[in-house]
């Protein structure tokens, strides 16, 4: 396991390399380090996967761990920087290494023209190493160092063009929110380290899983995983950053806000699985978070303009989804929804980037329209991107999604309905961005369309890549009923084997779950359909910003008016607060004390300083009568 | 050596603390109601040698040396005073042709 370090250390040497020679190194260099680090990084993860996945084969539990040097040794306090490789953070390290080179080979064409060209690569090489030691760490500390390096990234790349003052204040609201969810982590590193004497994986979870069902110390720190969760992977009440990080460069959106770092809360979770399924309230309120950050992002989705936006409350929708299986158990199908999804809103995000490339940085959508010949490979492979995430059948999305639908399905009715209702919304709002971005008359300036180009290669190859890869990903865990072998489930079964024995297992009819099938893939088509109706047929094109909108849509389109929401139940109360401790706190209570004293003396010596009147012969009378009280003092009283 | 003691303690205690008591506040009074800077300086070397008178009668009283070591200290210091103290007199009678203590009022807020 030699390689293991390599794989962690050469990100962080293409970071030290383009950062300190951001001025130095020409275009070429920069993008050769960067990439070339990734790449061979994701070489050797290659290599780890095999041997993990060939000890799979002869049914080990293919976990190994390696230690790279002793960290902390205090007390009964030890952690240690180790690295921990089990068929999960394999699978992790692909999905980094993986789509996170195919990102960096398409930055090299998408940042060409900008002058922070090597510090975005620095950026972005930083952020592969600190996302590598979150899914690597043997234990919760080195967890949370890559949790808090990832955080510190996504900060440094929402920022990334600072120059603009609301990209600036996107950068500070993902950060804030991000510690908010950051400190609940914390709080849960120390119960688990007050109640199990250590902080390894492999020391806590084999002894929680000796503990009873409902312990709420169990339940006290599985909370406090998931308030970490909803900060980093956006739920509510945490998700409004998310969207507002489209600010960063698109490369960014796609590989930090939509494949890797947002998905770093249900890795948590997935690893500490043990913990969640011994805690049933936990579970509900991971569920039902889930669901209803999933049915409210998707709603919003509807009525967005913005194209990036559209995929950031996309996005934050299928996290909850995520949520969703997590919370009913279904770790594998919303760790299978994690690959998929990393590859297809990888792609679309992508994609996206490519037509806001074209468009000379062109982010709306009612100024794009009849782009489909003019960018054919792009519209293709966003098409591909559009149908995996809408769930038709036989793309990515449709069996990940099935998956967590069918096991909310046997949890309870109602969770199901919820979440087709917003597999509803996601076919609708997937397919309006793609009609009103590729379909009709182009909308744009007469200087855009002029402009208009196809991207370079280096930006349609990852497309193609990732277009192959949300075609096929749906293979990876096949489900019986269709004749799979549920691969993804196989592989993954010693990471979730005491939550699996402890649950009553899944038990569906093949009948039930091809109905099931059958009525989500089916609601998608007639969604598919109703957008090429509204948007293709009846080429409506969405209002302007400030126009009225009638009651839900209104709504909609304002987001709930959650950003106003916190402003005014949270922002405004706490600015308040601020204010008044700095006017009337620290300026008149503290200032005034401070300042109260050195004018009372000021004042006392102007009072005192008229006894000096200059007259000697006075002088020498006080010094007498001072002498003498002193005897008398001296010799009387004492 | 001897007789010098014997005559001095001839005369009781109480009368040098006295005597000494009577100069001391002469020169106190002298000090606190004369204005001419060079009677002040004279009182205050009244006020010093009634000390030095006195440590001298307890010198002999108890037959212990040590305090008329102090006494010529004492008067090694009024020596050092007293030029100190004429010189900065001399000083103030050029500066204000007066050796009245009041001239000297400057000294004030």
């Amino acid at each position: 396991m030699t390689g293991l370090i390599w794989i962690v250390l050469l990100p962080l040497i293409g970071f030290v390399v383009n950062g300190l020679g951001r001025n130095v190194w020409s275009k070429t260099v920069v993008s050769l380090v960067g990439c070339g680090t990734v790449l061979a990084s994701f070489l050797l993860s290659c290599n780890v996967f095999s041997m993990v996945y060939a000890a799979r084969k002869v049914g080990e539990q293919a976990s190994f761990s390696h230690t790279v040097f002793e960290w902390i040794s205090a007390g009964s306090l030890h952690v240690n920087l180790s690295f921990l490789v089990d068929p999960l953070s394999a699978v992790m390290l692909l999905i980094i290494t993986g789509i996170g080179f195919l990102i960096h080979l398409y930055s090299t064409a998408y940042m060409k023209h900008d002058k922070g060209f090597a510090k975005f690569f620095a950026y972005l090489n930083l952020f592969i190493f600190f996302m590598l030691l979150l899914v690597l760490g043997s234990n919760y500390v080195v967890m949370f160092i890559g949790w808090e390096g990832v955080g510190l990234c996504s900060y440094l790349l929402i920022g990334f063009w600072y120059h603009r003052i609301d990209y600036a204040a996107a950068a500070k609201k993902a950060f804030v929110m991000n510690r908010i969810g950051d400190l609940g982590f914390l709080l849960a590193i120390f119960l688990l380290f007050y109640n199990f004497g250590s902080l390894e994986f492999s020391a806590v979870l084999p002894k929680a899983a000796t503990m009873v069902q409902g312990d709420t110390t169990l339940l006290l720190i599985s909370l406090l995983l998931f308030v970490a969760a909803t900060g980093k992977s956006a739920q509510i009440p945490l998700f409004t950053w998310l969207p507002d990080a489209m600010a960063g460069p698109t490369p960014v959106s796609a590989l930090i806000h939509a494949a890797t770092m947002v998905t770093a809360g249900i890795y948590l979770i997935a690893r500490s699985n043990i913990l969640f399924t011994l805690s049933p309230v936990t579970m509900e309120v991971v569920a039902i978070i889930g669901l209803a950050t999933a049915l409210l992002a998707a709603f919003i989705a509807v009525t967005q303009n913005d194209i990036k936006k559209v995929l950031a409350y996309s996005t934050v929708s299928q996290l909850g989804y995520m949520f969703l299986g997590l919370g009913v158990g279904a770790f594998t199908g919303a760790f299978f929804h994690v690959i998929t999804h990393a590859f297809f809103k990888a792609l679309l995000f992508l994609g996206a980037g490519s037509v806001i490339h074209a468009m000379s940085n062109e982010q709306d959508m009612r100024a794009m329209g009849g782009l489909k010949k003019k960018l054919p490979v792009t519209f293709l492979t966003m098409f591909i991107g559009t149908v995996a995430i809408a769930g038709i059948p036989p793309l990515a999305g449709f069996f990940s999604k099935d998956e967590i639908l069918a096991h909310a399905f046997i949890q309870s009715k109602a969770l199901w309905i919820g979440g087709f209702i917003g597999a509803l919304f996601t076919a609708f709002y997937m397919f309006r961005m793609l009609f009103l971005t590729f379909y009709g008359k182009f909308r744009g300036t007469f200087e855009q369309e002029k402009h208009v180009h196809e991207s370079p290669m280096a930006m349609t190859v990852p497309l193609m890549i990732l277009a192959i890869l949300s075609v096929i990903g749906g293979g990876l865990n096949l489900p019986e009923a269709l004749g799979g072998s549920t691969a993804l489930a196989q592989f993954l079964a010693p990471v979730f084997a005491d939550s699996v024995a402890l649950s009553e297992g899944f038990h569906l009819a093949h009948t039930t779950e091809f109905l099931l099938m059958g009525v989500s893939a089916l609601a998608a088509i007639v969604m598919a359909i109703y957008a090429y109706v509204l948007y293709v047929r009846k080429a409506i094109v969405p209002g302007a910003d400030h126009e009225k909108r009638k009651g839900l849509a209104q709504l909609s389109y304002h987001k709930f008016y959650i950003d106003e929401w916190y402003h005014a139940m949270i922002t405004k109360p706490l600015n308040n607060l601020s204010t008044f401790c700095f006017k009337i706190l620290d300026k008149k209570v503290i200032d005034g004390l401070v300042n109260y004293i050195g004018n009372g003396a000021t004042r006392a010596g102007n009072v005192i300083r008229l006894l000096q009147q200059g007259n000697i012969g006075f002088y020498i009378f006080c010094m007498v009568i001072g002498i003498i009280a002193l005897l008398a003092y001296g010799l009387y009283i004492v | 050596m001897g007789t010098i003691v014997n005559e001095l303690q001839g005369i009781p205690l109480n009368h040098y603390i006295l005597l000494s008591s009577i100069i001391f506040s002469i020169g106190v009074i002298g000090v606190l109601t004369r204005r001419n800077v060079i009677i002040i300086m004279m009182s205050v070397e009244l006020m010093l040698n009634s000390v030095n008178l006195l440590l001298a009668a307890f010198s002999a009283y108890h037959g212990d040396a040590s305090g008329q070591v102090f006494v010529f200290f004492i008067m090694a210091l009024a020596a050092a005073e007293v030029a100190v103290g004429l010189a900065i007199i001399v000083m103030v009678y050029r500066n204000t042709k007066s050796i009245d203590i009041n001239a000297l009022n400057k000294l004030k807020w």
